[in-house]
């Protein structure tokens, strides 16, 4: 009987290590996932470098892959993604930091209720929604009709203001996160010694929240970089080394959607070409996202 | 007197400039819907949604890439659910931070949340559809790319299900003899369900949506037959974007059509996940 006992006790401990493996196996997928999109990308993008050399590659201002002979300098995609991302960050960085502080400060209960979700709507429509208004809506009846703007169909200023409007729920719920979970004793004390709403506002909860505030806006910026569907649709596909965002730039995103559609041939240039500009989006976001990931820590360390 | 005057006209302004922020963004938001319903709704039919689609504009319908979209979402779901949920409680219930492995976990969850979507079109071309796994483009490849893009969405959502049961449920099953995974799996577990449901129907809406990496591991534009697990097959976004590629503007106005019955299946899944949140949600 004793032993009996003795022996169930033992199954059910060795279940639970089997269960835990089993868990513990699950949480590898994404461990596998990181693994599989860098082995991936450098596979390709080894084969790459051995017949493009780096410094072409890296410092070259002239792209034209697809051609006989082949040109490889990334630079005209870099500029097409510098530039819608810049433009991107000057609508998202004011209008997105403008809501959070109204819905963390300002806001009744009531109106944060009824604004939230309709920052999350915004957050979840599909960006090819957005590429579809950037070309059909924005170009001509906004920037053309309106403002009178000598722009092209596909142009990299639209594409870049519309992001910016697909980021702004990003900028505007971490800071907000951030700005609440400022403790409310600051605030007062700050009251007590005669300081205005806005004084509280911009001096005390804004530069207490300052971590997570950069958080949010390295993070946009990285989805910035990585957004495709809208520089596709209404960024144009013409590369571009200068800076005249009323023409078409081609970013890196749009380079690999557009060369992408299923049938290159596994082991040709165009195959490899898409690994090389993706290795490069992946390394930059990478930097971006724990550049980002550092500094929401920080915040959350010091209030929780 | 004056100078309280003016801290009052200075603190008003930037009041109205704040809520001018919030209006300007919610603003676009509305401009855009309704823009998509003016283009789209004298399009929409029956015979729009149960026609294949077509060189013609006036015969053309989203028919396959309804049904592309319904598949993949059935095998997007398979894959998250199970993998999500279990990586949620690996980390939230059994892990040991002080670890190095499973902090790498957590910040690759976290990372892995900020790729660019794209990105997992690559892994899915290169693992998936070709190389190791050499399943070709069919929906099996697209449901589990869109999978391992939204899985971190799922996981996070799931460790903060968990997170929220209070330590006094666990504490109290075992105290009454149950082993750590019985207190998981009959106490825990039951009373995250609405928060990880919520997750999981957030990770699919957004995966609804996704466009790019479709693209990428080659999803058909033009099918005229109901997709099948292992067959080659459209999705909405793919029909949206390839009706936009189209050089006429009567193939613009199908494509605001599709747009709509894309957001309605969205708006639908988004109601569902604040009906659970606010139905099911317990305070403790």
């Amino acid at each position: 009987m004793e032993a009996a006992s003795i022996t169930f006790a033992g199954s059910r401990r060795s279940g639970e290590a089997f269960i835990k493996g089993l868990l513990g196996l699950a949480a590898l997928i994404s461990l596998l996932t990181t693994a599989g999109i860098v082995y991936a990308l450098l596979e390709e993008t080894i084969v790459f470098f051995g017949q493009v050399g780096v410094g072409e590659y890296l410092f070259g201002t002239k792209w034209s892959p697809l051609f006989e002979p082949g040109s490889f300098g990334v630079l005209p995609l870099i500029a097409g993604t510098f530039a819608t991302t810049a433009i991107a960050m000057v609508v998202a960085i004011p209008l997105g930091l403008g809501a959070a502080v109204y819905l963390s400060e300002y806001a009744r209960p009531r109106v944060r209720k009824t604004i939230k979700p309709a920052l999350e709507l915004l957050a979840g429509i599909p960006t090819i929604v957005f590429g579809y208004f950037a070309l059909t809506f924005f170009t001509p009846q906004i920037l053309r009709d309106l403002l009178h703007l000598q722009v092209g169909i596909f142009n990299a200023l639209a594409a870049g203001i519309i992001i910016g409007f697909l980021i702004i729920p990003i900028v505007a719920s971490i800071s907000e996160d951030a700005m609440r979970s400022v403790p409310q004793a600051l605030r007062e004390g700050a009251f007590g010694l005669g300081a205005s709403k806005l004084q509280v506002t911009a001096r005390v909860v804004f530069p207490a929240a300052l971590s997570g505030i950069v958080a949010s806006v390295v993070l946009a910026m990285s989805r910035a970089v990585g957004e495709t569907m809208v520089v596709v649709i209404a960024g144009g596909l013409q590369p571009q080394w200068g800076a005249d965002v009323g023409k078409s730039m081609e970013t890196l995103t749009a380079f690999i959607a557009a060369t992408a559609k299923g049938d290159v041939p596994t082991g040709s240039t165009e195959y490899r070409t898409l690994f090389a500009v993706g290795t490069t989006l992946f390394v930059i976001t990478f930097v971006m996202n724990m550049v980002s990931i550092r500094f929401v820590r920080k915040y959350r360390q010091v209030y929780e | 007197m004056t100078a309280r005057r003016a801290r009052r006209a200075k603190d008003l302004a930037f009041r109205l400039a704040l809520m001018a922020c919030l209006a300007i963004a919610v603003g676009l938001l509305a401009l855009l819907l309704v823009d998509v319903a003016l283009d789209g709704a004298g399009t929409l039919s029956w015979d729009f949604i149960n026609n294949f689609t077509s060189i013609s504009a006036d015969k053309a319908g989203i028919q396959a890439a309804l049904w592309g979209t319904i598949w993949l979402m059935g095998v997007c779901a398979l894959f998250i659910v199970p993998v999500g949920v279990a990586t949620a409680i690996y980390l939230e219930e059994y892990a040991d931070d002080t670890r190095w492995w499973n902090r790498l976990i957590e910040l690759n969850v976290q990372n892995l949340a900020a790729v660019p979507s794209i990105v997992y079109g690559i892994l899915g071309l290169a693992v998936l559809v070709r190389g190791p796994l050499s399943l070709g483009n069919v929906v099996l490849s697209g449901g589990l790319t869109l999978g391992l893009l939204v899985l971190p969405m799922v996981i996070i959502a799931s460790r903060e299900a968990l997170r929220a049961v209070p330590s006094s449920i666990r504490e109290g099953s075992m105290a009454l003899g149950a082993t750590q995974w019985q207190a998981i799996w009959r106490q825990v577990l039951p009373a995250a369900v609405p928060g990880i449901a919520t997750g999981v129907i957030l990770a699919l809406s957004r995966a609804i949506g996704e466009t790019a990496p479709l693209i990428m591991i080659g999803a058909v534009t033009y099918i005229s037959f109901d997709p099948t697990i292992l067959g080659q097959f459209t999705a909405l976004p793919i029909q949206i974007y390839s009706f936009l590629r189209l050089p006429q503007a009567e193939f613009k106005l199908l494509a605001a059509a599709s747009i709509i019955v894309l957001l309605a299946i969205l708006l639908t899944l988004n109601a569902f996940a604040i009906f659970i949140r606010n139905r099911y949600r317990r305070t403790w």
